[in-house]
C-alpha cells in the first residue's frame, strides 16, 4: 500500500488556527438596549490541511461543524482566530477578493436539490462559477468545459438543458459537485454530501470524490456526521462537540485507540450492518442531550454527559493537547 | 396463531402520470414479542406498507390483499372499528416527531388524549399514567414537563415523547417508521436501547422500517428487503446478513462503509472503493418489465426479462432470483476499478 505521508515539509493549503464563528441570537432582556446574547457555533477550532489530502470532520447536530464550513468559504463571518488558505489570511476579506478565493475553494452543499436554482438548466448551473471567474472566457470554451466536467462526475451531456427537478437526488448532487470542479479548485468543502442520499446512491457519489480527489489532486474538507463514511473517505479527522475540538488524529489512529470519552461513546452508538457484532458490543449511552450553545456548561463542554467527568473538568477548560504523535486530544481525563 | 400476519398486501395508488404500484404481493408474520425488518431506499415501498397496514393511505391510495391483526382483517374493517385498535393495540411512530406532535397542544394534553379515548381514564389517573409512562421512556422530571409544548423539547427527547404515546395503551404491535433517522447516533443509540427494553418489557412485536442495516442488525429477528414495491429476499436476520442470497441485499451490504473495517488510502485504487450498484431507483410510473431490479444487476441474465416468483429456500427464507445462489457474484473483493 502506498500511503500518503500525513505531515510535509512544504507549508499546508489550509491552515486553520483557534477559529472562531458567533452569531447574535436575541437580547438577554427585552429591553433594547440590553445586550445581545453571542452563540459561539465555533469556539477555537485548529486544524491543517494539506494539498490533496482529505480531512474529516465529525459531530452531532449542533456542534459546528456546518457553521465551520460556511466561515471557510466566506458564507459565514470570522469572528476570530485566523484562518489561512495558501499564505493568504481569510479573515476580513471583500466581497471581491473571496470571489478571487473561491476560484480555488469551492463548497457542495448537503441538499443536492435545493443547492441548485431550480430556473437554470443543469448546463447553466455548471457553467455559471466559470463565467462569474473567467468573465473573458468564450461561450464555445464555457461550454466545451461544462461538457468536461459533466463527463468526468458521470453526467451524460444530453441533459444538459434539463432542470434539476428532473434529476434524482444522486444526479443533482453529481451537478453539484461538476458545479465545484467546474473552476478546478485546489480545495473542496464537502457539508455532508451523502447524508440525503440513499445507501446505493450515496456509495457512487464518495466513489466519483475519491476518483476525483486522486486524479485532480484535489484537498477535501468533508463533513458528516456519518462516522463509517468519514473512516472510508479521511485521512485524518477532526471531532466536534459544542463549537470545540474534542479530539484531532489520523483516521486510523482515531478509531483504533479513542482517546476522548466523546469520541469512544460515539463510535460505540454506531450500529454494525452484523448481527453478531451489533448485538455483542458494548453500547456506551450518552445520557442527556447537547447543551444549548448560547450557555455552554463551564470547563469542559461535554462534562454534562461524560461517564468520567468531575469538578476539575467543572473548573478548568482542556487545551487540545498532544497524546501521540499527530494524536491530540482535549480532555484532562486522557493524559492520566 | 401469529399477531399478525399479512398476506398478499397490494397498494395502489391513482395519480394524473397512471397507476403506481407502490406494494405487491407482500407477504409476512410476525409472532408475539418478535420484530421484523423492512429495509428499502426511497421509493422501494417500505413506509407505504406502514401506513396500509395501520389504513392511513392517501386518499388517493388503495390496499389490498389481507392484514390479519389476532385473526382480524384491518383492510376490511370499518374505519370506526379501526380506531379502536389503532393506538390501543397497534401504534407507530413516525420519523420526524415534530410533525407527529401537534404543537398547539402541551405534551401533557396529547398523551392524556390518548388515554382518555381509549382507556376511558378520568384526566387525574389519565396524567398519572402519562407520567409513569414518560418516566418509562427516561424523561426526567416528567411532572413538570407534561406542561410544556412540543418545541421546547430537543429532537430525542421529542421522540421519546412520541415512543411514550405510542406505548401508552401496551399496544401489541408497535410500527417504527425510521424512528431514528432524524435523530444523533448517540441520541438513536438511547432510543434504540430504549425501544429493546420496551420490547422486553410490554412483550411488544415491532416492525421497523429503516433504510439503516445497521440499526436493522441491532433489533430485527428477521429482514424483509424491499426494491420498487416488491420484496427481493426475506429471512431471519442472521442468515440474511451473514449469507444474502440475493444481488440486491448483496449489493447494499457492500454498499455500506463499514466501521468494523479499516481506512485503506484513497490512492489504494482496489481496495479503497465501494462497492457500488450502478444506476438509479426505478420510477414506479415507469417499470423495467420483468424483475424491477434487474437493470441495476451484474447477474442478470435474459430470464431476468420475466418476473421471479418469491422462492422459499434454506429455512423459511424467501428469495425472488432467477439466478442460482451459487451463480452470484462473489462480492468478497470489491470489484475492480475501471478509470
Amino acid at each position: 500500500m502506498n500511503s500518503r505521508p500525513l505531515q510535509t515539509a512544504q507549508p499546508a493549503l489550509l491552515e486553520v488556527r483557534d477559529l472562531k464563528v458567533t452569531f447574535n441570537v436575541g437580547r438577554t432582556g427585552l429591553l433594547p438596549w440590553a445586550s445581545p446574547r453571542l452563540l459561539r457555533a465555533v469556539d477555537g477550532v485548529s486544524f491543517s490541511v494539506n494539498a490533496g489530502e482529505t480531512l474529516g470532520i465529525v459531530g452531532e447536530s449542533g456542534c459546528g461543524k456546518s457553521s465551520l464550513a460556511r466561515a471557510l468559504v466566506g458564507l459565514n463571518p470570522i469572528a476570530g482566530g485566523e484562518a489561512v488558505f495558501r499564505g493568504r489570511s481569510l479573515g476580513n476579506l471583500s466581497k471581491q477578493q473571496w470571489q478571487d478565493v473561491r476560484a480555488d475553494i469551492q463548497m457542495i452543499f448537503q441538499d443536492p436539490l435545493s443547492s441548485l436554482d431550480p430556473r437554470m438548466t443543469i448546463g447553466d448551473i455548471i457553467a455559471e462559477p466559470l463565467q462569474v471567474q473567467r468573465p473573458g472566457m468564450g461561450r464555445r470554451e464555457v461550454s466545451a468545459e461544462v461538457e468536461r466536467v459533466m463527463l468526468r462526475v458521470g453526467l451524460l451531456s444530453n441533459v444538459i438543458n434539463r432542470y434539476p427537478h428532473e434529476f434524482s437526488g444522486g444526479q443533482c448532487q453529481r451537478v453539484g459537485i461538476a458545479r465545484a470542479l467546474i473552476v478546478k479548485p485546489k480545495l473542496i468543502i464537502c457539508d455532508e454530501p451523502v447524508s440525503a442520499l440513499d445507501v446505493s446512491i450515496q456509495a457512487q457519489v464518495i466513489n466519483l470524490l475519491m476518483d476525483l480527489q486522486y486524479s485532480e489532486g484535489l484537498a477535501l474538507v468533508f463533513i458528516a456526521h456519518d462516522l463509517a463514511v468519514v473512516k472510508h473517505i479521511a485521512d485524518k479527522v477532526v471531532v466536534m462537540y459544542l463549537g470545540r475540538t474534542m479530539e484531532a488524529a489520523p483516521t486510523n489512529v482515531l478509531f483504533d485507540s479513542p482517546m476522548h470519552p466523546y469520541t469512544s461513546a460515539l463510535l460505540s452508538a454506531v450500529p454494525l450492518p452484523d448481527p453478531e457484532l451489533e448485538r455483542n458490543k458494548a453500547v456506551q449511552i450518552l445520557e442527556g442531550d447537547i447543551p444549548s450553545p448560547v450557555n455552554p456548561p463551564s470547563g469542559c463542554v461535554f462534562r454534562t454527559r461524560c461517564p468520567k467527568a468531575d469538578d476539575a473538568c467543572a473548573a478548568s477548560l482542556p487545551m487540545l493537547s498532544a497524546i501521540a504523535e499527530l494524536h491530540n486530544v482535549a480532555c484532562l481525563k486522557a493524559h492520566t | 396463531m401469529a399477531l399478525l400476519e399479512v398476506d398478499k398486501l397490494n397498494v395502489r395508488f391513482a395519480t394524473p402520470e397512471g397507476e403506481v404500484a407502490a406494494v405487491n404481493d407482500l407477504s409476512f408474520s410476525l409472532e408475539a414479542g418478535a420484530s421484523i425488518g423492512i429495509v428499502g431506499e426511497s421509493g422501494s415501498g417500505k413506509s407505504q406498507t406502514a401506513f396500509a397496514l395501520m389504513g392511513l393511505l392517501a386518499k388517493n391510495g388503495r390496499a389490498s390483499g389481507e392484514v390479519r391483526y389476532a385473526g382480524v382483517d384491518l383492510l376490511s374493517l370499518p374505519e370506526a372499528e379501526l380506531n379502536l385498535r389503532r393506538g390501543a393495540e397497534i401504534a407507530m411512530i413516525y420519523q420526524d416527531p415534530m410533525t407527529s406532535l401537534n404543537p398547539y397542544l402541551t405534551i401533557g394534553d396529547q398523551l392524556t388524549e390518548v388515554l382518555q379515548f381509549h382507556k376511558g381514564m378520568d384526566n387525574r389517573s389519565a396524567v398519572a399514567e402519562s407520567i409513569r409512562m414518560l418516566d418509562a421512556v427516561r424523561i426526567a422530571d416528567a411532572g413538570k414537563r407534561m406542561g410544556l409544548y412540543p418545541h421546547e423539547f430537543s429532537g430525542g427527547m421529542r421522540q421519546r415523547v412520541v415512543i411514550a404515546m405510542a406505548l401508552l395503551c401496551r399496544p401489541k404491535l408497535l410500527i417504527a417508521d425510521e424512528p431514528t433517522t432524524a435523530l444523533d447516533v448517540t441520541v438513536q443509540a438511547q432510543i434504540l436501547a430504549l425501544l429493546q427494553d420496551l420490547r422486553r418489557a410490554f412483550s411488544t412485536s415491532i416492525i421497523l422500517i429503516t433504510h439503516d442495516l445497521g440499526v436493522v442488525a441491532g433489533v430485527c429477528d428477521s429482514v424483509l428487503v424491499m426494491y420498487a414495491g416488491r420484496v427481493m429476499e426475506y429471512g431471519d436476520a442472521r442468515s440474511i446478513f451473514q449469507a444474502a442470497a440475493h444481488p440486491y441485499t448483496r449489493g447494499l451490504l457492500h454498499a455500506v462503509p463499514r466501521l468494523d473495517r479499516r481506512h485503506v488510502d484513497a490512492t489504494d485504487m482496489n481496495s479503497g472503493r465501494l462497492n457500488t450498484i450502478p444506476g438509479n431507483p426505478p420510477n414506479l410510473l415507469a417499470l423495467p418489465p420483468g424483475c424491477p431490479f434487474a437493470p441495476r444487476c451484474i447477474d442478470r441474465t435474459t430470464a431476468c426479462l420475466q418476473a421471479p416468483p418469491l422462492e422459499v429456500f434454506g429455512q423459511g427464507r424467501r428469495r425472488a432470483c432467477h439466478r442460482a445462489i451459487g451463480d452470484l457474484t462473489d462480492l468478497g473483493s470489491p470489484l475492480k476499478f475501471t478509470p
